[in-house]
């Protein structure tokens, strides 16, 4: 057999049949659902007096409609709620384990299938959602579906899949200190542009990748989508390998040492061959956000905005000026300084026990500056517990943070956790398009300790002069 | 699913790169449990302004364009979330194909499933065609899914390619659940393989 990448592996492990066209059957492990992409599925499933082929390997939480603050009182959004009672019905009906709004395993789908060692190397993982890209740090294949694909897995425990094109993505040598994994996907996206891995999926590789823990690598799989990406991946190693051990759902004893055998087997072939390659030096990533309203307008934090006039195309250069005057910046300022109404720390991008941790370091022992909202939303219920066990919660409440319940929130907006109109939000998620955050809402995308600079000093900062 | 045979229709310029779900339907619009009733909320933020009236500059606001089955559009069209109800959306709408120079991923897929043709060709010919939308009750064109054949409004044909099994699947207007569980057989010996050779492979028990 010929050389093969980690790709390879994984998705010829999982081939059932190959129909006339190349389309693949492909059997998935792991089905992870929540409120929002499933309801039509199930009611697809009733019409057809079907039933879901493997519940066991399955699981449904609740996410992105949730509330974050109180929740003993009832959601008062009555669509939300209505959302939240189908999934809650529909579960009971079909049998799927779910971790209801008030289970402290409850959290982000993202953040929750790793956590509770549901989602493993060397797994095919789907979910109604784009950001599914995250369980790739496991070295798993794992990427968003549309509601028609959820039900076509939920009866079949299958998918039609075409093999996707490989791309490797290195990140060589080290990454300079206050440089987060954040700032590696943002760099790498800013490079490559939001369609530059279409019809792809990523190997994120190099020593910078392998230095990364869990946390990081799955903010840097989580955006492999705003790549154009199917999916990220990253080959699993000892550091994945002591990720995994002990956590609810792992394999345990003799089948952990069985496991672990097998996925030693998964990394890519020496002399396998990419469709593309492409390389980048750690040390020439800087701390980096966006500035416009599209994931690939990645400025270093000591950049300028660009001149449209230098743009060549015309119908690019008619979306910078639309981009400038929806965030309200003009050509050539500098970024940093920028004042920001509301700071956001959470999404499935940056919301684990790391993230935290890197806010609260900036945060400690200083205030969130006059007239600026800052919001901690953890990624689930267990970070938050770690988080308050270790005293973080207190660090921000001291310094005037909001310290909410964990949910998708500000991410997108579905819940009341809105931007008003014209707000500028400094946001440690995944997407910057118009209105994401809320309509009219104006976002930067940027790392936890970038985000928490930003609360403190009331602008968008450079986090490392903050830290010494 | 409706087939998709012959379509002859309005076509709608759009021309801009990277329209993305978010723009096709808003996430406030996601708390349906239903795929229908999406339609009046399709480019909801280019579609009304703040008040919530019509802008009278957006294409699909003017005459003929209201009755638009055909999309002409610029890259990467459909991208960011997986949300099929962008698909649900304009199909909701009454756009049945989306002609563009290249799609995300996950939109193009999805487009399948819901009976809209999503027709990649390259950007000389898109131009072209987006040209041909330009002129109002003008801009019929015609979709010939079994020739895999584009007709402008001059009669000229432009081929475009597509999967046999998905163009099959459109033609016949097939769902294709029913089409895997006839594999189900290969599934059963998929899954006892799988339990042979992974016996560690841990279910999820609450
Ligand atoms: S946190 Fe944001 S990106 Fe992640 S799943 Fe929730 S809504 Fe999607």
């Amino acid at each position: 057999m010929s050389p093969r990448t980690l790709f390879d592996k994984i998705w010829d492990n999982h081939v059932v049949d190959t129909l006339e066209d190349g389309t693949a059957i492909l059997y998935i492990d792991r089905h992870l659902l929540h409120e929002v992409t499933s309801p039509q599925a199930f009611e697809g499933l009733r019409l057809a007096g079907r039933k879901l082929r493997h519940p066991e390997n399955t699981i449904a939480v609740v996410d992105h409609n949730v509330p974050t603050s109180d929740r003993t009182k009832p959601i008062e959004e009555p669509e939300s709620r209505n959302q939240i009672e189908t999934l809650e019905r529909n579960v009971k009906e079909f049998g799927v384990p779910y971790f209801p709004l008030l289970s402290a395993n409850q959290g982000i789908v993202h953040v929750v299938g790793p956590e509770q060692g549901i989602s493993l190397p060397g797994m095919t993982i789907v979910c109604g959602d784009s950001h599914t890209s995250t369980h790739g740090a496991m070295g798993a294949l794992a990427f968003g579906i549309g509601t028609s694909e959820v039900e076509h897995v939920m009866a079949t425990q299958t998918i039609l899949q075409k093999p996707a094109k490989n791309m490797k993505i290195a990140v060589e040598g080290q990454l300079t200190p206050g440089v987060t994994a954040k700032d590696v996907v943002l760099a790498i996206i800013g490079k490559i542009g939001t369609a530059g891995g279409t019809g792809h999926v990523i190997e994120f590789c190099g020593s910078a990748i392998r230095g990364l823990d869990m946390a990081g690598r799955m903010t840097v799989c989580n955006m492999a989508i705003e790549g154009g990406a199917r999916a990220g991946l990253i080959a699993p190693d000892e550091t994945t390998f002591a990720y995994v051990k002990g956590r609810r759902f792992a394999p345990k004893g003799e089948g952990f040492d069985e496991a672990v055998a097998y996925w030693k087997t998964l990394a890519a072939d020496e002399g396998a061959v990419y469709d593309t390659e492409i390389t980048l030096r750690a040390e020439d990533i800087e701390p980096c956000l966006t500035w416009g309203t599209s994931p690939e307008t990645v400025l270093p934090i000591n950049g300028t905005v660009p001149d449209p006039a230098n743009e060549a195309d015309e119908a690019k250069r008619a979306q910078l000026v639309r981009m400038l005057e929806y965030m309200d910046l003009k050509a050539g300022q500098k970024i940093a300084g920028t004042p920001v109404d509301v700071v956001f720390i959470g999404s499935c991008t940056n919301s684990r026990i790391e993230d935290l941790r890197a806010a609260a370091s900036i945060a400690a022992g200083r205030k969130v500056a006059e007239g600026v909202r800052a919001m901690i939303v953890p990624g689930s219920g267990l970070v938050k517990a770690q988080a308050e066990e270790e005293g973080l919660d207190r660090v921000f409440l001291d310094a005037g943070f909001e310290w909410r319940e964990a949910g998708c929130s500000m991410c997108l907006g579905m819940n009341p956790d809105k931007l008003t109109p014209g707000q500028r939000c400094a946001s440690t998620s995944n997407r910057n398009f118009e209105g994401r955050q809320g309509p009219g809402g104006r976002t930067h995308l940027l790392s936890p300790a970038m985000a928490a600079a930003a609360a403190v000093t009331g602008m968008l900062t450079d986090a490392r002069e903050l830290t010494n | 699913m409706e087939k998709f045979t012959t379509l002859t229709a309005i076509a709608a310029p759009l021309p801009e790169a990277n329209i993305d779900t978010d723009k096709i339907i808003p996430a406030r619009f996601l708390k349906t449990t239903k795929r229908t009733g999406l339609g009046i909320h399709a480019f909801d933020g280019m579609r009304y302004r703040p008040d919530g009236s019509e802008n009278p500059d957006f294409v699909l606001n003017r005459e003929p364009y209201r009755k638009a089955e055909i999309l002409v559009t610029h890259e990467n069209f459909g991208c960011g979330s997986s949300r099929e109800h962008a698909p649900w959306a304009l199909l909701d709408f009454g756009i049945r194909c989306v002609i563009a120079p290249s799609f995300a991923d996950i939109f193009f897929n999805n487009s399948f499933k819901n009976g809209i043709l999503p027709i990649r060709l390259p950007r000389e010919v898109c131009d072209a065609l987006m040209e041909d939308a330009t002129q109002g009750s003008n801009s019929r064109i015609t979709v010939d899914l079994a020739r895999q054949v584009v007709i402008r409004p001059d009669g000229q044909e432009v081929g475009f390619e597509i999967d046999p099994l998905r163009k099959r699947l459109l033609l016949e207007g097939l769902d294709d659940i029913g089409q895997t569980l006839k594999q189900v057989g290969a599934i059963e010996i998929f899954e006892a393989k799988r339990k042979k050779e992974e016996p560690w492979f841990p279910a999820i028990a609450l």
